[in-house]
């Protein structure tokens, strides 16, 4: 991005966007200011993460920024229907829904709103207002975020996103719901920042669905921390379903305390160029992750799915699961460390990545990096990349079934494995609905969103 | 209804098949019996259109079209089954809705109407009754994690669904119990009629007791070097091949 430009169309670098942001910083607590100075001041030093970054060794971040973007410190004014142009894809799903339209939060007045329990959940802007001594609690406070020129840049400038909040003992049986949109008739650079609270013995479920109703091109560079107290349960479902023109680097810090258990699934449908950082934290004795993820992608698009999960105590035990299917001339990367550190005994720690590719063009990177300083341990960690299974398709097109069919069989068997993990049955059923879609090639954005053109 | 004239066959370039002469009518039963490694596999594989095979010589024909011109999908539609001798295991893919996609490939072949859910969960239940094959099984993906006789039945249990013109069972006795053994020939003879015909390969003569062949060809070396009747059967129990080879030599 050689030139940004804010609500008057003015042309800014980055030291005047980083002023400029100073100057209307608002009505936030000195902490914040403070965190947003310090971020700001590290991004200038180091800039985004360039290809000596072996995080980034496959992916030119640089090249995402040699666009000329649009960037807003506040929304734009769009009028529209919701209902028009947004209708959700799983509808028998129940949820509290709210919307995040270009990052910012889109909902009326009432920007925060409170559930049964004390579960407050809504605009992050309005929170960070409202709740300075939660911010100075948890925001920002994610180990790693530091070190990462594109968080930094996030945390300097990000104005919104959501904001969950669930006090001890509380439990959710209705999913919460994010949807967000990118409508514009501009190309778009959007920060959304959320931030995910639980207390102790909570349980929340959490669906974000991300899509781009605009053809623009858009990037997003999102940073999304969340905090699971003890003995809480976390179940987080990410639907990426953007398209071609569309570039998502996404940042998802997990911090989890003794006894807590995450399981998040990331499915990956549409989008030109997605980057997906995982960090989690093993920050308590016994406390489980599980991670999930599929990607599906074709034409020229990029999956990049970097895993970090850090095991700092011991008896916890954490599970990576990502299968991907890439045709035409697709490029995926999996990335996936583990960090078993000295005092992590009893770790349980399993990897595994199996990526199917459908052309002789489409190509993989797959890179598992365990690094184990505690002796008494259980880890272990595969990788393939391959073909459709040959003989198993034989099998079925001897039953009758034709050879496009057979394909699609097999690879929906393969994604399979990854959709069943997801833990909300309707939600479970949707998904499953919209890869079979993505798959039989129907599916170009998720179907009931109607795309604007411009 | 088949006729396999002068089949010459390569794997790999290797010659495997070396001329099989072949005749089954609608209603016959035909047992193949034949040493390891002798080619009955092979022949199976020609049949059903695997294109491991390469045919170099000699002709197939099935009610009166060219069968190697088909694609193995369209021989299934055809009527052509195979009871494989080795069923692959297909993680993710579940057996009902394996099942369901051929049952309806071949509705819709014979201008039919896919089946309904109801229809065709009740139609799976009487089949499955039919091989009594586990009730289970039929909810997993496809032969995974089945046991060797299990995935034989389960063969079975997809010729009673796809209701064939000419079943090639290709071991499927191996690796069964007595009990399932019979079993498994209960279902193939009921799903017999006089316009049906069945080929098995075998290397047991007991399977023989249960269905009743009406030719017994012995393959050898990628050639039948000898048909007869069911009392073929019994002979080569007794003595096994070694007077057969003899009789070549
Ligand atoms: N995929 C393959 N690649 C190479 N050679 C093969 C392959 N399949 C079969 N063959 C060879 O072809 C020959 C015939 O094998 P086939 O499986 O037809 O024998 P068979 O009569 O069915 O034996 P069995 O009684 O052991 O099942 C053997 O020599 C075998 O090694
Ligand atoms: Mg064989």
């Amino acid at each position: 991005m050689k030139e940004l430009s804010i609500h008057r169309e003015e042309k800014f670098d980055f030291a005047h966007l980083f002023n400029y942001s100073e100057k209307i910083n608002g009505n936030i607590s000195p902490y914040l200011k403070d965190v947003r100075l310090a971020a700001a001041d590290s991004f200038s030093k180091t800039g985004f993460p360039g290809k000596e970054d072996e995080k980034y060794e496959y992916l030119s971040v640089e090249s995402l920024f040699e666009f000329n973007y649009n960037y807003r410190f506040i929304p734009e004014i769009i009028h529209f229907n919701i209902k028009h142009v947004f209708n959700c894809d799983i509808p028998t799903l129940k949820t509290h829904m709210i919307f995040l339209l270009n990052g910012f939060y889109y909902g009326g007045a009432q920007q925060l709103s409170e559930l049964p329990g004390g579960i407050i959940y809504g605009s992050m802007m309005k929170a960070m207002e409202d709740k300075p001594d939660i911010f100075r609690q948890y925001f920002s406070r994610s180990t790693e975020m530091g070190n990462d020129g594109l968080v930094n840049l996030n945390t300097a400038l990000a104005r919104d996103g959501f904001f969950i909040y669930v006090p001890d003992n509380t439990v959710l049986d209705k999913p919460i719901q994010v949807v967000n949109l990118i409508l514009t008739n501009k190309e778009l650079m959007i920060q959304p920042r959320n931030l995910v609270i639980l207390g102790e013995n909570a349980h929340i479920k959490l669906v974000i669905c991300d899509h781009a109703l605009s053809k623009k091109k858009s990037f997003t560079n999102s940073v999304t921390e969340t905090f699971v107290g003890q003995n809480s349960r976390y179940d987080f479902t990410l639907i990426q379903n953007e398209h071609n023109d569309s570039s998502h680097i996404n940042y998802h810090f997990i911090n989890q305390e003794k006894g807590s258990r995450v399981d998040t699934n990331s499915i990956s449908l549409h989008g030109g160029i997605i980057r997906n950082n995982h960090y989690v934290k093993l920050n308590g004795k016994g406390s489980e992750n599980y991670s999930n993820g599929l990607y599906l992608t074709d034409k020229d698009q990029t999956i990049d799915n970097f895993i970090f999960v850090d095991h700092a105590f011991s008896n916890c035990r954490s599970e990576q699961l990502y299968k991907g299917v890439l045709d035409d001339r697709a490029n995926g990367t999996f990335s996936g460390r583990i960090l078993v550190r000295r005092d992590a005994q009893l770790t349980e720690a399993f990897q595994r990545n199996n990526n199917i590719l459908l052309t002789e063009e489409a190509r993989m990177n797959t890179k598992p990096q365990l690094e184990i300083y505690a002796d008494d341990v259980k880890c272990s960690h595969g990788a393939t990349v391959g073909q459709i299974d040959e003989e198993a398709m034989f099998y079925l097109q001897s039953r009758g079934i034709s050879e496009k069919n057979a394909r699609l069989m097999m690879m929906y068997g393969f994604a399979h494995e990854v959709i069943n993990r997801i833990h909300i049955d309707a939600l479970k059923d949707g998904i499953a609905e919209l890869v079979y879609k993505r798959l039989r090639g129907e599916l170009a954005k998720c179907d009931n969103c109607a795309i604007i053109s411009s | 209804m088949l006729s396999i004239k002068n089949l010459f066959a390569t794997i790999d370039g290797k010659e495997i098949l070396k001329g099989i002469d072949l005749k089954v009518q609608p209603g016959e039963v035909h047992a193949i019996m034949g040493p390891n490694g002798s080619g009955k596999s092979t022949l199976a594989s020609v049949l059903v259109g695997r294109d491991l095979v390469k045919v170099t010589k000699g002709e197939v024909t099935y009610k009166g079209v060219d069968l190697l011109k088909l694609s193995p999908e369209e021989r299934s539609l055809a009527g052509i089954f195979l009871g494989f001798q080795y069923p692959i295991e297909i993680p993710g893919v579940s057996m009902v809705n394996f099942m369901k996609t051929a049952v309806n490939e071949h509705r819709k072949t014979k201008g039919l109407d896919p089946l309904s859910a109801g229809d065709f969960l009740k139609m799976m239940r009487e089949r499955k009754n039919l091989v009594e094959i586990d009730s289970a099984l039929t909810n997993r993906s496809v032969n995974e994690g089945f046991s060797g006789g299990e995935k034989k039945k389960n063969e079975i249990f997809q010729m009673a669904m796809l209701e064939p013109e000419l079943s090639i069972l290709d071991e499927t006795d191996s690796g069964l119990d007595i009990d399932a053994l019979k079993i498994v020939a209960n279902g193939v003879n009921r799903l017999k009629t006089s316009k049906n015909a069945t080929i098995v390969i075998t290397h047991y003569q007991r399977l023989l007791d249960y269905i009743i062949p009406d030719k017994v060809h012995v393959l050898y070396n990628g050639k039948i070097v000898k048909s007869g009747g069911k009392e073929l059967a019994l002979e080569l129990e007794e003595k096994g091949y070694e007077w057969i080879k003899k009789e070549i030599n």
